[in-house]
């Protein structure tokens, strides 16, 4: 590349990330994005205008100073820029994967007005990788404050809310009720998009905060809040999540080859069954399969099911590609790996064999109304347009409604009709000294989103346990 | 943690493992179960809780060596510890007066009809206890369940023990001889709890089956436990395991517990063949 010698000029295009060739990558399920190089790093780093009045600020939830950071970076300074994320956010290296920076910092970056966005996310995740490898600062701990917070969920809101406490003197245990801590990035998103040696990575980040981390509890039945709260806790955290799949309800869903997004992923994520049978559990996947929704846990499902050897997948979204919520990105990267769409279309039923295996299901066309409450336009069935496709395999990625359990088992929590937690403007609950953020007060949205809520609550449990 | 502290062998490839588990012991209730995963690279798999002893802090399993789970589980031995162990998962019996209950127990099934036979007669009710199984070899927990029954009634496929047939034999005989049961409980294989639902069904007397579909995470969330009772999906995992046997769609469930025979054999025999790694 040819750069003008006499006046460093902006360069308008992003140093493009080394990506796995799809032709081999859909055979495996290692990363697909590799990471900056020192190199690449420091020319990207080199693109950031320093802004007096950062703009990009203000699109992260977690507040990192996003030039700082850079400014190392720049500096070659990469033990002080990841000390300045570190300062704001206790997940680094998973941000840097899994954040839609493109509609938070990297959409308020000035350059991206006349060119790419600085990228954020890749130098995150750039700096991250590097003190991974190079191993872990901790922080000083601060004196023991004496108090102790119980944290219900070890996923992203969960794990943001223990390090910020921890980072503030408290005791802080985590109970989480798998077995193990990260929440949906352990058990879904894909290993190809967040290998989990990085989840667990940052999780031990965490616990080396001091956090204890107590898996296989799962609150509401092992333990109920009011019990922690006589049991020495002086305050909670509720992050449990939207962890329950959606069905469609329709004739035939339950016949076999038909997954939930959720069971596909947990299988293929978390159990690692994708290394099968060396590891023990099993899935089951045909030759042509069928993912419902436009989500990026349908982009993650498909792309997933292509990895374990289907010849053909097809995603049926039920409106237009634009509609479509998930990530550019990720639309990007399944398209590459050769995932079929078929837009306006929507399930009416599945049709099984005689032995209960679904071999065919019907969909009739949809086309676009008017915008309904969310803002896109609603999908409106076209009468008499059905039509039927094979299918041996159907995985079902419409979305997932918040974990009950909790709701269910403390009395005088406030709950919407959605089942979601209500809270105040500070993340405090009906319930005195009980907080709660993340998916299961928002319903499902974004890792980062959740972190943010971490945080929020975080601060404002501080405070309570400061006054009492 | 989960140390096994005691282990018996009740038939063939049937076992009994007591574990220390202090926080679910202090929990565990009749009805409810465990999800275990005994290794790194081990499935999670639900087990009912047959027993528990809160003053020491243990649970008791009993498992049948089927697959690679139960098959590794059954090589612990006492000392061992069990990986990761997660419960009482599961809604508890509805355990009341119900009057004259008759509780059925087909296979290793029989372990998890134990708890509520024990916990019915406790409440009052007159219990009367069916045990099924292919051959008297197999049968399980007689003294245990005869020890809490007023009745108590042997079936096996083959006649060696008890009642030539089936446990649905006796039930309609006991029903034709005039018992009026309040309920009956049915815990076995899904052929034997629908074969009960259709004893009792022209008699409309209130059956209650605990479903055993493939779990995952056993907590609601993967829906892979799911079940079409009354024409509504329930999740057994959170919304039951017990439901009423006369809605349950018994067909989809026997079709959904095969879904993965093909890689289980698989697995099985890899398993099987391991050659002499795990040798010590």
């Amino acid at each position: 590349m040819s750069e003008p010698k006499s006046k460093p000029k902006i360069q308008k295009e992003a140093v493009p990330m080394p990506k796995q060739d799809p032709k081999e990558r859909i055979h495996n399920f290692n990363e697909v994005a590799l990471g900056y190089t020192e190199e690449q790093a420091v020319r990207e780093a080199e693109r950031c205008l320093q802004c007096p009045k950062p703009q990009c600020v203000k699109g992260c939830p977690v507040e990192i100073d996003i030039p700082a950071f850079i400014k190392f970076i720049r500096e070659r300074k990469f033990q002080e820029a990841i000390r300045k994320i570190r300062e704001k956010n206790s997940l680094p290296a998973i941000c840097g994967r899994v954040c839609p920076q493109e509609t938070q910092c990297q959409q308020h970056c000035v350059i991206g007005k006349a060119g790419d966005p600085v990228a954020i996310g890749r130098l995150e995740r750039f700096v991250a990788d590097w003190e991974l490898q190079k191993g872990f600062e901790i922080p000083e701990r601060p004196p023991p404050t004496g108090k102790k917070v119980a944290v219900i969920g070890g996923g992203p809101a969960g794990l943001t809310a223990a390090a910020d406490l921890a980072k503030l003197g408290h005791e802080v245990v985590i109970f989480e009720a798998l077995h193990l801590a990260g929440g949906v990035l352990m058990y879904g998103i894909p290993e190809f998009r967040l290998p989990k040696r990085i989840v667990q990575a940052e999780v031990d980040y965490v616990k080396k905060l001091g956090v204890e981390v107590r898996t296989n509890r799962l609150i509401g039945r092992t333990h109920t809040i009011p019990e922690l709260l006589k049991e020495g806790f002086d305050a909670v955290f509720i992050g449990t999540g939207a962890g329950l799949p959606r069905f469609l309800g329709l004739p035939g869903e339950n016949l076999g080859g038909i997954y939930t997004a959720n069971e596909f992923l947990i299988r293929v994520n978390l159990m690692k069954s994708y290394a099968f049978p060396e590891y023990d559990t099993p899935i089951k996947i045909g030759k042509k399969v069928t993912v419902i929704g436009g989500g990026n846990v349908a982009m993650d499902a498909a792309r997933s099911a292509l990895r374990l050897g289907a010849e053909q997948v097809c995603i049926v979204y039920r409106r237009s590609r634009k509609e479509m919520p998930a990530r550019q990105e990720e639309i990007e990267n399944a398209e590459e790996e050769g995932i079929l769409c078929k837009f306006l279309a929507n399930p009416k039923r599945f049709i099984g064999d005689e032995n209960g295996w679904v071999k065919a299901m019907e969909c009739i066309c949809m086309e676009l109304g008017p915008p309904d409450e969310s803002g896109r336009r609603r999908p409106v069935p076209i009468e008499g347009s059905e039509f039927t496709m094979e299918t041996d395999t159907v995985i079902i990625a419409i979305g997932r409604t918040p974990n009950p359990i909790i709701q269910r088992t403390t009395q005088g929590l406030e709950v919407t009709r959605w089942g979601t937690i209500v809270i105040d403007e500070d993340g405090k609950t009906s319930l005195e000294g009980v907080y709660a953020g993340g998916d299961i007060v928002t319903g499902e949205a974004t890792v980062i989103s959740a972190m943010g809520a971490g945080k929020k609550a975080a601060k404002a449990i501080h405070q309570y346990l400061m006054k009492a | 943690m989960n140390k096994i502290v005691a282990k018996k062998d009740l038939a063939p490839n049937i076992k009994l493992i007591e574990v220390r588990s202090p926080e679910i012991a202090e929990k565990a209730k009749p009805g409810q179960f465990v999800i275990l995963r005994v290794d790194e690279k081990g499935e999670r798999f639900p087990l009912t809780l047959v027993d528990w002893d809160r003053q020491k802090g243990t649970i008791t399993l009993i498992f049948l060596e089927v697959g690679v789970s139960t098959k590794k589980l059954g090589t612990l031995q006492v000392q061992d510890e069990i990986l990761d162990i997660v419960g009482p998962l599961g809604i508890p019996s509805e355990i009341r007066h119900y009057g004259k209950v008759c509780i059925i127990g087909g296979g290793v099934g029989t372990a998890s009809a134990y708890p509520i036979i024990r916990a019915l007669k406790t409440a009052g009710n007159r219990v009367v206890s069916i045990v099924g199984a292919r051959t008297a070899q197999l049968l399980i927990l007689e003294d245990e369940i005869r020890k809490f029954s007023d009745e108590f009634y042997v079936s096996t496929d083959d006649g060696t023990k008890g009642h030539e047939g089936f446990v649905t034999d006796v039930l309609n005989e006991l029903i034709q001889k005039g018992y009026d049961f309040d309920v009956v409980y049915a815990i076995g294989p899904a052929v034997m709890m629908r074969a009960v639902a259709e004893v009792t069904r022209p008699h409309r007397i209130k059956t209650i089956v605990s479903l055993n579909p493939i779990m995952v995470d056993g907590m609601g969330m993967c829906g892979a436990c799911r079940v079409t009772v009354g024409g509504k999906t329930r999740f057994a995992c959170v919304d039951g395991p017990e439901f009423d046997a006369h809605q349950v769609d018994f067909g989809e469930l026997i079709k959904r517990q095969r879904m993965f025979l093909a890689e289980e054999k698989l697995a099985l025999q890899l398993w099987e063949n391991r050659g002499c790694s795990c040798h010590e």
